[in-house]
């Protein structure tokens, strides 16, 4: 069997586990689908009408703050998704079966890509959720065109591939699940320092390089613009040149951490 | 004979400053069981993940050949050739007992059909087949080991390590691992297996290999090994206190324990001996109220081997 079979069929077979994992254990995914949700509607139906003045909307309408907060949010969902990632990571690693994993003649990357597979399916099944939550409440997309839509989703799945790489490198660094989230609660985090809630402008000068500065910014402004159709200028290669960067540092960190000798 | 199953010369391994193997050497026959001993802390687990290629020797160790491949330059191979127990299970607590060993079954790239009958088979076998469909979490610790075995063998392995195999176990469970571990030897399997239990290695191994301190006290025969220790004895016990001072003085030679009313004769349990201790006991006029005969256990063993007073030094013969 070729090397490139051999890491295929393995990692098939390891997402096969995971997703398996994920079918039979849907509580860790759902609680974490819930804080985004929760988030949307708290912003939209008890702070909407506020948020929508103080972004510049015509008065108290809500509706122009789901616009809004949406896209921010889809993106928040892909953050809370990959922090379960970085659990079951730490959880799978003080397993025994990962021993016998790798004292098997399998593709050694199998194990990682088999997680990182299942976590990206993951994220795009949470963020279709969370995205169908929206456009119950009342978010619409009619003025982006179809490229535009399938862009967004391209965006979507880099970026869920890129934080799923970190991920996994928090869960494998993390001695247990409540380290794992600890260590993982940045990527729930900086979606609130980013211009998802309210525009950097209207933050603290001081603040403002922050919030710029971190990769949720310029990939949140990207997909608003790409699911409102308004434009997306610089921000687009910013969002994808932060998503390659941190998938690369993700990936070399993981898997030299993986390839370690187990303690 | 061929190659041997495993060869290790000058195993080695350190954590920071902590010597765990000092250098160990180790050859085992193919279609033999080899048995590792040696109390908690000994390095037994090392040596097995060391040899298992899960963690990698120092730098300073000989070569290792496992299953006639180079450790350090084609562990992937080695890998193919070997299956591995170790102490904590290695089963996925999450799915079921049929789904473990189906995962194993594709990790070994057996086709649909074959996948299904390995499957049957070897959960028939370690009589698993009515819990197949349940979640392994919910196995007992005899149920889990079963597994953890049964996994193991998907995909013929012909070396199998098993570190510690029925440590915890229950009496009945360590003897149905017992006779799984004899058919799979049966079947021309090598096996090396770690353990605490003199009994356990005696039970099984053709070779027993002591290992003290990260280096090899002595090596050789159950019978051999036994042959080293002092630590035989039969054991007088009395419940009258002036029948054990009369029986103490009677019986020079024999030490003391005047808190339990115990008379301790040195004796290696054969029967010949202990047909001469009768006799003597019956001319002494001495009565014990019970009479037991110790065979040397892993403590004997171990303060034998490690203790180092009056204890015959071990012939070199003996050692390899």
């Amino acid at each position: 069997m070729s090397p490139l079979t051999l890491a295929v069929r393995d990692s098939a077979t390891m997402l096969r586990r995971n997703l398996l994992h994920a079918r039979r254990y849907p509580s860790l995914t759902l609680n974490l689908l819930l804080t985004p949700i929760m988030l949307l509607l708290l912003f939209v139906y008890v702070f909407g009408d506020t948020m929508s003045a103080g972004i510049g909307g015509d008065g108290p309408d809500r509706s122009e703050y789901i616009a809004y907060i949406v896209p921010g949010l889809l993106l928040m969902t892909i953050g809370s998704t990959v922090v379960g990632t970085a659990v079951s990571v730490s959880n799978d690693m003080t397993e025994g079966i990962i021993a016998r994993f790798r004292t098997m003649a399998i593709h050694r990357g199998s194990v990682i890509l088999g997680h990182v597979i299942g976590s990206v399916l993951q994220s795009v099944i949470s963020v279709v959720l969370v995205g169908g939550v929206a456009v119950a409440i009342g978010f619409r997309s009619t003025d982006a065109t179809v490229l535009e839509w399938l862009a967004a989703f391209g965006l979507l799945v880099l970026f869920a591939t890129a934080l799923t790489w970190i991920a996994v490198g928090m869960g494998l660094i993390s001695p247990n699940a409540e380290a794992a989230s600890n260590n993982a609660m940045p990527l729930i985090l900086l979606p609130l320092l980013s211009s998802a809630f309210v525009p950097i402008d209207a933050m603290p000068g001081w603040f403002q390089p922050v919030a710029e500065y971190q990769p949720f910014t310029p990939a949140i402004e990207t997909l608003r613009g790409l699911l409102l159709g308004t434009g997306i200028g610089h921000n687009g290669w910013l969002a994808v040149g932060w998503c390659l960067g941190l998938a690369v540092l993700g990936y070399l960190w993981s898997t030299a951490k993986f390839n370690d000798d187990p303690k | 004979m061929t190659n041997p199953a495993i060869a290790a010369n000058g195993l080695r391994k350190s954590y920071g400053d902590k010597t765990v193997l000092d250098g160990v050497d180790l050859v085992v026959p193919e279609g033999t069981i080899f048995s590792l001993l040696g109390p908690n802390g000994a390095g037994k687990t090392t040596a097995v993940k060391i040899l298992s290629t899960l963690v990698s020797p120092d730098p300073a160790s000989g070569p290792i050949q496992v299953g006639g491949h180079d450790l350090a330059t084609d562990p992937q191979s080695v890998r193919a050739a070997i299956g591995v127990t170790g102490q904590f299970s290695a089963v996925d607590g999450l799915i079921t007992g049929e789904e473990n060993m189906l995962l194993m079954a594709d990790l070994h790239h057996l086709s649909k059909r074959e996948r299904l009958c390995v499957t049957a088979e070897l959960l028939e076998r370690f009589d698993l087949t009515e819990a197949a469909r349940k979640p392994a979490a919910t196995y007992s610790g005899g149920m889990k080991r079963r597994l953890d075995i049964a996994m193991t063998l998907v995909g013929d392995p012909r070396i199998i390590f098993l570190d510690e195999p029925t440590t915890g176990l229950d009496p009945r469970s360590r003897h149905n691992m017992w006779r799984i571990i004899r058919e799979l030897v049966s079947d021309g399997v090598t096996v090396f297996l770690t353990t605490q239990y003199l009994e356990e290695a005696d039970e099984l191994a053709d070779r027993i290999a002591v290992l003290h301190d990260g280096r090899i006290a002595a090596q050789g025969t159950a019978e051999e090994l036994k042959r080293l220790v002092p630590g035989g004895h039969v054991r007088l016990r009395f419940t009258d206190p002036a029948a054990y001072q009369n029986a103490a003085s009677a019986l020079g030679e024999a030490s003391r324990d005047d808190e339990s009313l115990a008379l301790q004769i040195p004796s290696d349990g054969s029967q010949r001996e202990l047909r001469s201790i009768l006799d003597w006991l019956d001319s002494a006029g001495v009565e014990a109220d019970e009479l037991t005969v110790h065979t040397p256990d892993l403590d004997d063993v171990f303060f034998a081997l490690t203790g180092g007073t009056g204890i015959p030094h071990q012939p070199e013969e003996a050692v390899r």
